[in-house]
């Protein structure tokens, strides 16, 4: 269920549209926030009933877009951008090494469920490749020790 | 080298410059003010005194597209700011938006001004979170202001800017398709004329639309301050003013540079600090990943860079995304990452490109695997044309492009990845055309 913050969330962003259902990206970002990182079958029902939408539409346009999690991912999801500008400055090397570092594969989250470990498409920093996402937060301009430095201050927390 | 005149980075190194109150104390919002007091048809003369063309790879004038939007307020009108920066190579829009987030509102409240739009809609790409946060924080200091909201400085002009943050798709940088996205749907792409209106007259919510790039919005503000006439001074006869470009692959300085339309790509280079650790380059991506490569020989090096010349050597200049590339990499190894990219990007809605892109990747795929066959060479260019100008938008050009590029100048290294007993049976069966009567 949605907290009453997020309802307040909600409807003042329905106001920013002509209609409620501009609203649905906005509100599956609220939705992923509401239930710990994912949108769950239950969460796009709940939208779907505050948008006055079908729930197979909501469905049909949260599963499009690769940004809302259909299953839990770690607390921390390092998404390290493999496109080309970053694959010829190390990405494929960069991404094995964490790999290794965590001791997961591409695409898995460690036993702790501190890391989940993905490639990425074009994260569109390009000039300080390489570069990886966790969470909102780029790091850019990578090495191994930086990254291994990175994830180790994550990891202690 | 010459100096590059910078018009929208010329403050770029000042501290605090995504603050209202730095951004005004340079300069900030003294286009607006001007504008304001200004007629639509001004401004819109003055865009088209500068030649600006749109900066997000299409290349289209400005002014025409202002041009064709209702002379009156009888139905709302919307500013959509196209700011789903997604093409491989390309991050000018992020850099622009996390250092200046105030010439790009500033922008967007005189183009809405000079398109009777009382509604601005930024679309920003969802992983691009700190931008976001850069430009939301500049709407609310600009609303603090009074350059937003009810009245904007006494002139009696009502605006309101939503910053609304995509969820992960490329596809959503086509203009119909972040229409489709921005109105709570699928980021499909949308009919196009002739078969449907132009979105200057019915866009978003069935209404007239202007979408156009963040950097082209952006321009706009510089181009008031000096005039129309001054930007048009910079540039080539049909390439006019700064861009935008992102410089990356092996160079010794990748950065984000603006640099005057019709600069040779070696200066360019130079710009970027040369080929890093002085490795001989063996090629160039001009515009981002669709546009075709260009080999680093001296006969393209000598081009100037801007929209005639990149189309003239058979590519484009896209988004400014300048990629080079030395020896080391492999043609067909980074081929085979950007149709895993396309297939992947794909949104499905059209044959040509839903099917397309995944041969082309299989065929790729098994090429680096060693399982290539002699005809797949041929197959891959018959793939590209049958989807090249027959998919429903351009991810399906922008996936066939890059390959007809490749087989251009690099059809050996292909070749030299194919098992020789497959290149000894030399199969040539003529494959069918598509449309042709059998």
């Amino acid at each position: 269920m949605f907290s009453e913050q997020a309802k307040q969330q909600l409807d003042n962003l329905i106001k920013k549209y002509p209609n409620k259902k501009a609203a649905l990206l906005p509100a599956l970002w609220i939705a992923q926030e509401e239930y710990g990182g994912f949108v769950p079958p239950e969460a796009m029902r709940e939208v779907a009933g505050y948008l006055d939408l079908p729930p197979a539409e909501v469905e049909g346009v949260a599963t499009f877009y690769t940004m809302y999690n259909k299953a839990p991912v770690g607390t921390n999801h390092i998404e390290v951008c493999h496109n080309i500008a970053c694959m010829v400055r190390g990405a494929d090397e960069l991404i094995s090494h964490i790999a290794d570092k965590l001791g997961i594969e591409k695409g898995e989250t460690t036993a702790d469920k501190k890391f989940t470990l993905s490639g990425a498409e074009c994260l569109g920093a390009c000039a300080n490749a390489p570069c990886m996402m966790i969470g909102p937060k780029y790091f850019e301009d990578l090495t191994f020790e930086k990254a291994d430095k990175i994830i180790d201050e994550l990891a202690r927390k | 080298m010459s100096e590059q005149p910078q018009l929208l980075f010329k403050y770029r190194n000042v501290p605090g410059y995504d603050n209202i109150d730095v951004y005004q104390k340079h300069e900030g919002y003294n286009a607006l003010r001007k504008a304001l007091t200004m007629a639509q048809d001004d401004i819109i003369g003055e865009v088209r005194a500068s030649g600006l063309r749109g900066r997000g790879g299409a290349g289209f004038p400005t002014h025409i597209k202002w041009n064709g939007i209702p002379k009156n307020w009888d139905k709302p009108h919307y500013l959509v700011i196209n700011a789903d920066e997604g093409e491989p190579g390309t991050a000018k829009d992020r850099e622009l938006m996390n250092l200046l987030p105030h010439l790009l509102v500033e922008g967007c409240i005189i183009a809405s001004w000079a398109i009777r739009a009382n509604n601005c809609y930024i679309y920003i790409r969802g992983e691009y979170m700190e931008p976001i946060a850069q430009v939301r924080k500049a709407v609310a200091q600009a609303y603090e202001a009074g350059f937003l909201g009810k009245n904007i400085l006494g002139s009696g002009f009502d605006l309101d800017i939503t910053v609304h943050q995509g969820a992960g798709s490329y596809e959503c940088g086509e203009e119909s398709a972040l229409m489709s996205s921005l109105m709570g749907e699928r980021g499909m792409p949308r009919h196009k004329p002739p078969s449907a209106p132009l979105p200057v007259i019915s866009g978003v919510w069935n209404s007239p639309t202007i979408i156009n790039n963040v950097e082209t919005i952006a321009a706009v503000v510089p181009i008031l301050n000096i005039g129309g006439a001054e930007y048009a001074k910079l540039g080539t006869e049909r390439s006019k003013g700064t861009k935008l470009f992102t410089i990356s692959g092996h160079v010794n300085k990748p950065a984000n540079y603006e640099i005057v339309l019709g600069t040779p790509l070696r200066e360019m280079l130079d710009i970027a600090g040369g080929p890093l650790d002085g490795k001989k380059l063996k090629f160039i991506i001009p515009g981002g990943s669709s546009t075709p490569l260009l080999p680093a020989t001296d006969q393209y090096l000598d081009l100037p860079m801007d929209y005639e010349n990149m189309a003239a050597a058979g590519t484009m200049l896209g988004s400014g995304a300048l990629m080079f590339f030395n020896e080391d990499v492999s043609v067909p190894k980074l081929m085979t990452r950007l149709m895993h990219f396309y297939a992947h990007e794909s949104c499905g809605k059209c044959t040509p490109c839903r099917e397309g892109t995944n041969w082309l990747t299989k065929i790729h795929d098994r090429i680096m695997a060693g399982g290539g066959r002699y005809e797949d060479l041929d197959l891959l260019l018959d793939i590209c044309n049958n989807i090249g100008g027959r998919s429903f938008c351009a991810l399906g050009d922008a996936a066939a492009m890059p390959i007809q590029g490749a087989m251009r100048f690099f059809r050996n290294e292909y070749e030299a990845l194919i098992p020789k007993e497959s290149l000894a049976k030399r199969v040539f069966t003529p494959l069918p055309i598509a449309g042709a009567v059998h």
